[in-house]
């Protein structure tokens, strides 16, 4: 019988910090200046130059640790990696060895389950901060690579899990709850793609039971949540076909390329794994007191769970649309200044439910990149409630409204998209309509009761959707 | 000397350091580092029962910079001693992860 093995998987998992400026020098964190237009002699590693740390870099690593339930260091400091690498300027990174700022935490993800959720425990080791290294760009032609250090000293975090979860499902809950939780912090936008936020997963197999656990390997270029449940699916399969032919897993790093589904191990850099950590002398250690954990506590906003609580208490939507309205900190925004302008919420959360999810999913964009103001979505809601336009009509304006935030009550107007309650104009319609389609009105009279449906549809074209359906129902029930 | 730095480590710790040393050099470096490990060996001796290990030798802490963007484009400073540069930026040999 073909032995069983389990997948034991950890994740490191880097976020970039949403600060203004870098971790040690004041230049910009802003995303597409040219090439070295943010830089600065401390980001550039020159000779002589000294960093000082951003305050804001401290807060934020404190809030998001207290909102996974770390204990936080509260004498910690900072260490030198030393390594060589034309993106690392000063041929070393400023990160946290041996006093990380946070400390055995954890969060609690949901799993789908048979019929219901799963819920577990997933530990987290550490989270530290540090500085991100530059970009670099290689020149096929010239053989050469060009370097732009505007990304070097973007501050991180990097959040180091322990070996707690089982299988993909597992490690994307995790992700998921990272990213909300972050998000709601106001920590980082946490994207995946633009590499805001990135993981590398650490993999090893063991057979059903066994005490002990396996050779692992890192599995690095994940920079989405379908990549890194192939790569968890691929690499899997892998160290098991290894072990069962009688080899033995290597402890590596390894290269995922999604459009290959394959990985490969990357070139180890001859002995790089010896970082020869020691403090940075540049820079003074840092004391958390405990009233500055407590003032970062104070203003913890509220985070997702709560809020869901909240919703539940207060505006009777279903608990499916509290789901999907609170994944996204900006929907749920947007949701509930929507409903203090005194838009239903049921009818809110319909527009944010189905037509603008229809939307984001259509144009591959992200519940964050939602730009339409919550004070136009009432007005539109408010427009469809007095009936000034038709259900039709309000999904064509929203289209344009998504698109580009423009007055719903303005553009109606603009647009004479009002629904027509002008009862001779839709007499004479509706009479034409008649007079157009016998077959129907002939299939209607003798009781075939669905070919009104026909009529209206044809009524409601030649008023380009302008008219009251219902209204138009009855007038034609009454004409036939 | 009590520490003796053998030609592996000195060998390693070359690589480490991207460093070709001839075998003088090498030589001296073994030395210097063998007296480096006798110093150190030398404030072991010394009981520092109790005492908080120090990390930082001024009795200062929490330096910070508020987070307001204090720097402009400087692009062409950061460039000024670059051996080579292309598209605004540094050219450096071919390197692949």
């Amino acid at each position: 019988m073909a032995k069983e093995y389990e997948t034991v998987i950890g994740l490191e998992v880097h976020v970039e910090l949403a600060t203004k400026t870098k971790i040690f020098c004041g230049c910009s964190t802003a995303f597409g200046g040219a090439p070295n237009t943010h830089t600065c002699p401390v980001c550039t590693g020159m000779p002589g130059s000294l960093p000082v740390l951003n305050r804001q870099v401290v807060e934020y690593a404190v809030a998001v640790g207290l909102a996974t339930n770390c204990s936080i260091t509260q004498h910690c400091k900072f260490d030198r990696k030393n390594y060589f690498y034309p993106d690392n300027p000063q041929n070393y990174q400023i990160s946290q060895l041996y006093l990380p700022i946070c400390r055995n935490g954890y969060v609690e993800i949901e799993t789908p389950e048979d019929d219901g959720l799963k819920r577990k425990r997933i530990g987290i080791h550490e989270i530290h901060m540090e500085e991100d290294a530059g970009k670099l760009i290689h020149d096929d032609w010239e053989g050469s690579s060009l370097v732009d250090y505007n990304r070097s000293g973007v501050p991180l975090i990097e959040i180091v899990s322990e070996p707690d979860m089982r299988n993909a499902d597992e490690v994307i809950a995790y992700l998921e709850k990272l990213r909300t939780t972050i998000q709601y912090l106001g920590a980082s936008d946490c994207k995946l793609q633009e590499g805001s936020m990135r993981a590398d997963v650490n993999i090893s197999v063991r057979e059903m039971g066994a005490a002990e656990f396996g050779t692992r390997t890192e599995m690095k270029n994940l920079n989405s949540f379908h990549a890194i449940m192939h790569a968890i699916e691929g690499e899997r399969a892998r160290q098991i076909d290894l072990i069962e032919s009688g080899e033995k897993v290597v402890q590596e790093t390894r290269r995922w390329d999604d459009q290959k589904g394959m990985s490969y191990a990357m070139r180890s850099k001859e002995d790089a794994q010896d970082y020869r950590y020691f403090p940075d002398p540049d820079l003074v250690p840092v004391y958390i007191s405990d009233e500055w954990i407590a003032r970062v506590r104070a203003n913890q906003p509220e985070l997702r769970e709560a809020k869901m609580k909240r919703y539940r208490e207060s505006f009777g939507i279903p608990d499916y649309d509290i789901r999907i309205i609170t994944d996204s900190k900006h929907m749920a925004d947007l949701f509930e200044e929507t409903v203090a302008l005194g838009a239903q919420p049921k009818k809110v959360s319909n527009w944010l439910m189905v037509e603008t999810l229809r939307i984001l999913k259509e144009r591959e964009m992200d519940a964050q990149d939602i730009g339409f103001s919550p004070k136009h979505l009432a007005a539109l809601i408010a427009l469809v409630d007095q009936k000034a336009i038709t259900t039709t009509v309000a999904k064509e304006v929203f289209e344009v409204m998504f698109a580009e935030d423009v007055d719903p009550v303005a553009y109606v107007e603009e647009k004479g998209l009002k629904t027509v309650n002008d009862e001779s104009e839709l007499r004479r319609t509706v009479e034409q309509v008649i007079a157009d389609n016998p077959q129907s009105v002939a299939d209607y009279r003798n009781g075939k009761e669905k070919a009104i449906g026909f009529l209206v549809g044809q009524t409601m074209k030649a008023m380009k959707g302008k008219a009251d359906p219902t209204g138009v129902n009855k007038l034609l029930k009454e004409l036939l | 000397m009590a520490n003796v730095i053998d030609d592996e480590t000195i060998e390693y710790v070359g690589i480490l350091a991207k460093l070709e040393l001839s075998d003088e050099e090498k030589d001296q470096a073994k030395q210097d580092m063998a007296k480096m490990l006798d110093y150190i060996d030398q404030l072991n001796e010394l009981d520092t029962t109790g005492v908080e290990p120090m990390s930082h030798i001024f009795q200062v802490e929490n330096v910070f910079r508020e987070d307001e963007v204090t720097n402009g484009d400087m692009r062409e400073a950061v460039l000024a001693n670059a051996p080579e540069e292309k598209d605004g930026m540094f050219v450096v040999p071919q390197t692949f992860e």
